[in-house]
């Protein structure tokens, strides 16, 4: 198990100034939907993307995290529909 | 690694245009992860070589650090690796999976 916070503390060191969602898909504390909207995507493919979130998760992925269903947004993609989710 | 894993994976992902890793089989996948990604490659209706990593954990482990990917199911076609089930389910709904898939069946006739 892991704490939402402690998913997103770990995102925000590696992406400064991103905005990350974390929602509990299951409330068990292991599969967790995570949206990260952060400038540093803008001209990066999806592996790209998916890899610089990945990378700062690395030692949680697999042990105390065991799915994590990811979107990956710069500022600009963000509709005005997805706005309400972003704390 | 007495077994040559990696080699493995090489070879099967060279073998055949399109190969999913994924947990349980294309006919009773193990997570809904893996049942999304056959779901959404079973629209093309093309041949999927599906690798079952829970029956071999050595080469679960192996895929993943191939791909430097942490993840399961991971998807490879023509060779390459594509990417996880948000990324193959993002590239369907924008229509950029069926090219791609289309270019490496092709190829290998």
């Amino acid at each position: 198990m892991i704490a939402p916070d402690e998913i997103r503390n770990k995102i925000q060191a590696a992406l400064p100034g991103s905005a990350v969602t974390v929602r509990d898909m299951t409330g068990g504390g292991d599969h967790y939907e995570v949206e990260v909207v952060s400038q540093a995507f803008a001209g990066m493919s999806a592996i790209q993307r998916h890899r610089m979130v990945y990378t700062p998760l690395k030692d949680v992925l697999g042990a105390a995290l065991h799915a994590l269903a990811l979107k990956t947004r710069t500022p600009d993609e963000v509709t005005p529909a997805d706005q309400e989710e972003t704390p | 690694m007495s077994r040559k894993v990696m080699d493995e994976i090489r070879s099967e992902i060279q073998e055949h245009p399109l190969v999913l890793y994924m947990k349980g089989t294309k006919e009773a996948p193990q997570c809904g992860f893996s049942a999304t990604m056959v779901e959404v490659l079973s629209s093309y209706s093309l041949p999927i070589k599906d690798i079952n990593v829970l029956e071999d954990p050595e080469k679960w482990a192996a895929v993943k650090e191939f791909s430097e990917w942490p993840t399961i199911p991971q998807i490879y076609v023509g060779g390459e690796f594509i990417g996880g089930c948000d990324i193959v389910r993002e590239m369907h709904a924008k229509g950029e999976l069926e090219p791609v898939l289309r270019k490496a069946t092709e190829s290998k006739d």
